[in-house]
């Protein structure tokens, strides 16, 4: 049994209570402990959980339901939106010294990533920002974890300073970020040991070495697969060393990650980084609303429903249908069809976020050439209004217009066109076999802009 | 009354240094579980459904899972009304009686599977940083103490400064490491390791291999082709397949245990960092759904931080506070 994403939970018990002008107070209910079924699975702090269950509730009850929504999917509505409040809407950066070097700590628990990542934010800073990073070795515990960090240095092509393992990790860092000043590197990564936040002499010892070198950041490296401990080493770490950001690691895992939910709750600090691998590249912006979908596992359905409500006109779109099942559609409604799709976004993530239609296998392969979409409608656009209703007026010297207006060529035209007919057969034949049993035309319908 | 009284006694009595290295570990591991039980118990003056919820709570904030935790208080809910108990307090022995039903004590088996005939293979396994290398150094150690032979193997072609980790803990311990250069082929070093343990009567070899997440298809094929290797060789190895488990590790860990044992055929879980606050109560759902009996469990850096697993001490220390609520009431 895989993970079910909210989206999955809450859709039977949406169904239940679907058409009804008001969320009731027993609709919030049930489905408030589906959301917090979701987030406790999704390893959010059982305290976090229940704060953010009480807010969803109070907002929910009583509101008018939107009409094109279900009472459900406006409760996904309100969850969405305080989650995101909660996760931070921006994405937020590297503080930068005024005087450089710029000096970054890292810190955090045994194992969770600390060196790669140095080694990561060296490679990013030189690569994106155009810097001159040097990294400090300061962690004399972990066996090799200088060697370690040398390698990185070496794979890098960039200094790593350390002064072996019998020095003091206080001296290392102040000496590491003197030379970083006398060599004129504008930023300093210090790599500390893994420590535990309740382990009172590192912990000191950390402070130690903040208070020498009076760091710009101090990151909290924190593995995405952390349980509800989160709450406890960020609560702690935060308190003794005053955090300035995390950088979550390993979410290239299949792990929810709610520990990012919890770890914003109490430290309120931002989420900087993401590490997307154990290579020296794999390291991301945090982008704090898709971590909102991934914790829930909603696929997005919320941005389907809002995008869905503001675009789609329902009696438009039922008459469209109707069209559409007569095969008299014209150019116009092809139009207007593709100008809908095109503000719901990008075709893939829409399809995406259809709870369901990863499953569904043709859906799963189709590919979408976005590009081709605008030279589409350039094309359409280019049509005069009696054209557009009735595309057989087309003959060579209008189809030479088209494509010189669209900036096209005679045989995007013509391939549109001859596209645009195939579409109507297409039609034609689904709705004469609608009732009949629902045959699999070789590679189903293809829109013109598909590949 | 119960379980839990049964099982505080049978630990006390346990006196060794086991128990107390244990018990000094799993010390840390400890909240005010016990204040939060007796205030729940306070404050509520009947059972009723927000005394459930808050009762999943304290069992979720164990990292039990979800699901044990919701199966077990569902389970509960039906038997408070089975027996009309009304109060909280009276809640607690139904608790304990349902927990020794949930945690099966049937005296499991948690020694190594040790080969009589030859040399014992170990392989390890798991995802990046839970411990894997560190706990190959501490058995090693505990192998070496007992008089026998050891080799380590260095599996960890791909992080950095993997090979030099395992090296320094081969010298720390005394113990030969058979390595390859970085970046060469794991299966050969395994390869290798065998010919050489073999020709130097080694009477364990530990396998120390590269972390890897287990959603990822061909990192998780590479460790398939490393365990063929080694079956190849010693047709009966590798005789344990340790799974090393982080014990912050939330949900995810379910995740890890079931691919991992579904490709590698894991026999065993050393259970990492309980020297911290974390429980590692997910390795209980573990052993509920996929069976997979802890061995070991790290309670630190240093060499001797390494104890075998005893699944009375475990519990007892994730709910020794409710242990101590419960005789508090019945005081
Ligand atoms: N898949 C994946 N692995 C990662 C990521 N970041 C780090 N790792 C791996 O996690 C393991 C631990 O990383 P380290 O950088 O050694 O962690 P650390 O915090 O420095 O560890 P200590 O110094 O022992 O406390 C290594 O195997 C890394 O390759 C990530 O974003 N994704
Ligand atoms: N506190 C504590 N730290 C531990 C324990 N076991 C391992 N560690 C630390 O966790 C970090 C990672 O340990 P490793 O042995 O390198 O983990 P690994 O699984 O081999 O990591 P990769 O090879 O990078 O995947 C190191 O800093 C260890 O010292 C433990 O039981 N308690
Ligand atoms: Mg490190
Ligand atoms: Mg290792």
């Amino acid at each position: 049994m895989a993970f079910e994403g909210l989206a999955e939970r809450l859709q039977e018990t949406m169904s239940k209570i679907k058409g009804k002008g008001k969320v009731s107070e027993a609709d919030v209910k049930t489905m408030a402990r589906e959301v917090r079924l979701a987030l406790l699975e999704a390893d959010v702090n059982f305290k976090v959980v229940k704060q953010f269950v009480n807010r969803v509730k109070e907002r929910a009850v009583g509101q008018e339901v939107m009409k094109s929504l279900t009472p459900g999917q406006q409760v996904i509505k309100v969850v969405n939106e305080e989650l995101t409040d909660l996760m931070g809407r921006e994405e937020s950066k590297l503080e930068q010294a005024e005087k450089p070097p710029t000096v970054i700590m890292m810190v955090g628990l045994q194992g969770s990533g600390k060196t790669t990542t140095a080694a990561k934010l060296a490679n990013y800073l030189r690569k994106e920002k155009n810097r001159n990073p040097m990294l400090v070795a300061a962690d004399v515990y972990r066996p090799a974890a200088i060697d370690q960090l040398n390698t990185l240095g070496k794979q890098l092509n960039m200094p790593v300073y350390s002064q072996g393992t019998e020095a003091n990790p206080v001296d290392i860092v102040r000496e590491g970020v003197e030379q970083a000043k006398a060599e004129n590197h504008d930023y300093v990564l210090l790599d500390t040991a893994g420590r535990l936040h309740v382990d009172e002499t590192l912990m000191e010892e950390l402070q130690g070495m903040k208070d020498a070198v009076q760091p710009d950041e101090v990151l909290l490296v924190v593995d995405a697969m952390t349980g509800q401990d989160a709450v406890n080493v960020a609560e702690h770490f935060n308190e003794q060393l005053s955090i300035s950001g995390v950088v979550l690691t390993k979410l290239d895992g299949d792990t929810r990650g709610g520990a990012a939910l919890s770890i914003r709750a109490v430290t309120e600090k931002p989420i900087k980084f993401a590490g997307m691998g154990e290579k020296i590249d794999q390291l991301e912006t945090f982008h704090p609303e898709r971590m909102a979908s991934r914790i829930l596992g909603m696929g997005d359905v919320l941005s389907l429903i809002e995008k869905a409500q503001t675009n789609v006109d329902e009696e438009r779109a039922k008459e469209l249908e109707k069209k559409m099942r007569n095969a008299d559609i014209s150019f116009d409604d092809f139009l207007e069809q593709l100008e809908q799709v095109k503000s719901m976004g990008p075709l893939e993530d829409i399809l995406g976020m259809i709870p369901g239609a990863g499953k569904m296998k043709g859906l799963k392969n189709m590919q979408v050439d976005e590009s081709q979409i605008g030279r589409v409608e350039a094309i359409v656009r280019s049509m005069t209004k009696a054209e557009k209703q009735d595309p057989k007026l087309m003959n060579a010297s209008r189809k030479r217009r088209i494509a010189k207006g669209s900036g096209t060529t005679v045989q995007d035209v013509n391939k549109l066109l001859k596209q645009f007919e195939d579409m109507k057969k297409m039609m034609k034949q689904m709705s004469s076999m609608n009732g009949k049993k629902k045959g699999k035309g070789k590679g189903g319908m293809q829109l013109p802009f598909m590949r | 009354m119960n379980f839990f009284k049964k099982l505080k006694d049978r630990v006390t009595a346990q006196t060794d240094t086991v128990t107390s290295k244990f018990k000094d570990g799993l010390e840390k591991t400890r909240s005010s579980f016990a204040e939060k039980m007796n205030d729940l118990a306070a404050r509520y003056r009947t059972v009723d459904e927000d005394f459930f919820e808050e009762l999943e709570e304290l069992l979720i904030s164990a990292d039990v899972g979800v699901h044990t935790v919701m199966e077990l208080t569902e389970e509960l809910r039906t038997e408070v009304k089975r027996q009309n108990v009304k109060a909280p307090k009276d809640v607690l022995p139904v608790i304990s009686e349902k927990l020794v039903a949930k945690l099966d004590y049937s005296g499991e088996d948690y020694e190594l599977n040790m080969n009589d005939e030859g040399m014992t293979v170990i392989l390890f396994v798991g995802v990046n940083g839970v411990g894997k290398t560190t706990t190959i150094g501490k058995l090693a150690h505990q192998f070496k103490s007992e008089n026998k032979n050891v080799v380590l193997a260095a599996g960890d072609t791909f992080r950095a400064g993997a090979i030099e980790q395992l090296a320094v803990w081969g010298e720390r311990v005394g113990v030969n490491v058979i390595k390859q250069a970085e970046g060469s082929d794991p299966a050969a070093v395994m390869y290798d390791a065998i010919q050489s343990a073999r020709s130097k009567k080694a009477d364990v070899l530990l396998c120390d291999t590269a972390g890897r997440l287990q959603n990822k298809v061909n990192l998780m094929k590479e460790l398939e082709k490393v365990k063929r290797v080694i079956s190849r060789e010693v047709p009966s190895a590798p005789h344990e397949v340790l799974l090393v488990l982080d014990a912050t590790t939330g949900q995810n860990a379910m995740t890890q245990a079931k691919t991992f044992k579904e490709l590698t055929d894991v026999s065993g879980i050393a259970l990492t960092k309980l020297d911290g606050t974390a429980k590692g109560g997910i390795v209980l759902a573990i052993r509920n759904e996929l069976n997979i009996p802890v061995k070991f469990v790290g309670l630190g850096e240093g060499l001797d931080d390494l104890q075998p697993f005893d699944a009375e001490q475990f519990t007892y220390g994730l709910f020794q506070e409710l242990v101590e609520a419960g005789d508090h009431k019945a005081e």
